[in-house]
């Protein structure tokens, strides 16, 4: 089982892919989830600190705006973690905390950079591109094991 | 850990979410369950949630999608009903994606080669044009 970071990283389509093929899939739910559950609410609503964006001065200098910093502190230990890649390029409608466009200029780069198996992709657009979407993940996610 | 999943049906799928509701009410779990419009929100201990995700997934494994959330369904943080209305941010991510489900369901569910997609045609690119346009000129 190998740990695969996907971009967008709120993608429900490509976690539950990589999932199904018996891979795990690192999303940014999960970093998201340590936060607003912590028994220790230091920040409330959503307990982000002032510590988050000192985080995320590793992956971004700090002339960066704190919100790239902030995000980086969720999603740039994925990226770490990450064994291999799938990268949907220009989804077009991010929100959220994925909805900050310098931030994923930086995660695609670090993503790249870091030198794991990546699968570059578009989303489909009719049924024979779903289908070819579909076999060229299944290919990639069954030659990590 | 408790953790919390998106159970997502595809629009074309037989399975609605009432019906996916009413098989956790009856299953042996100890979760907690949200309905939504698009299907439901799940919340339990870890080993329980993945073993309910795949009870469930069984139901139609081609159409219905499993989502990790970060937050417990009906978080005042997130609940559109305690923070005056309005769509919660995670949900045009959800909406957008799930306009493509039918056809990654069908693609699932496919079985057999898969069909060579004709490459599409890319924009013009400006030197191109500039060379039609001198030699219209000329």
């Amino acid at each position: 089982m190998a740990k695969v970071i996907v971009y967008p990283p709120t993608s429900m389509i490509l976690s539950d892919l990589v999932e199904r093929m018996g891979h795990k899939a690192l999303v940014v739910s999960e970093s998201v989830r340590k936060l607003a559950t912590a028994n220790d609410i230091q920040s409330p609503p959503l307990n982000v600190t002032p510590e988050e964006p000192k985080k995320g001065l590793r992956y971004a200098a700090v002339d960066v705006p704190s919100g790239v910093r902030g995000r980086m502190a969720l999603i740039g230990p994925l990226i770490e973690e990450a064994e291999a890649a799938i990268v949907v390029e220009d989804p077009g409608w991010l929100t959220g905390c994925a909805g900050c466009n310098r931030t994923n200029e930086l995660v695609r780069l670090l993503i790249r950079t870091k030198g794991v198996p990546l699968l570059d992709l578009a989303y489909p657009t009719d049924d024979a591109e779903a289908r070819v979407f579909v076999q060229k993940i299944k290919t990639f996610l069954e030659a990590l094991k | 850990m408790r953790i919390t999943k998106y159970v997502i049906t595809s629009s074309e799928s037989d399975i609605l979410p009432s019906d996916i509701a009413m098989k956790i009410y009856g299953s042996k779990y100890d979760v907690n369950v949200k309905e939504t419009c698009f299907g439901v929100v799940v919340n339990g201990e870890e080993e329980v949630i993945n073993a309910l995700i795949e009870e469930i997934r069984s139901l139609d494994p081609a159409g219905i999608f499993i989502k990790d959330r970060g937050f417990p369904p009906g978080d005042p943080r997130r609940c559109r009903g305690r923070r005056g209305g309005g769509a919660r941010p995670g949900f045009y991510m959800i909406e957008a994606e799930a306009k493509m489900l039918p056809m990654i369901s069908r693609a699932l569910a496919a079985t057999g080669e898969v069909p060579a997609v004709p490459e599409k045609k890319k924009p013009l690119m400006p030197n191109k044009l500039e060379d039609i346009i001198k030699e219209g000129l000329i």
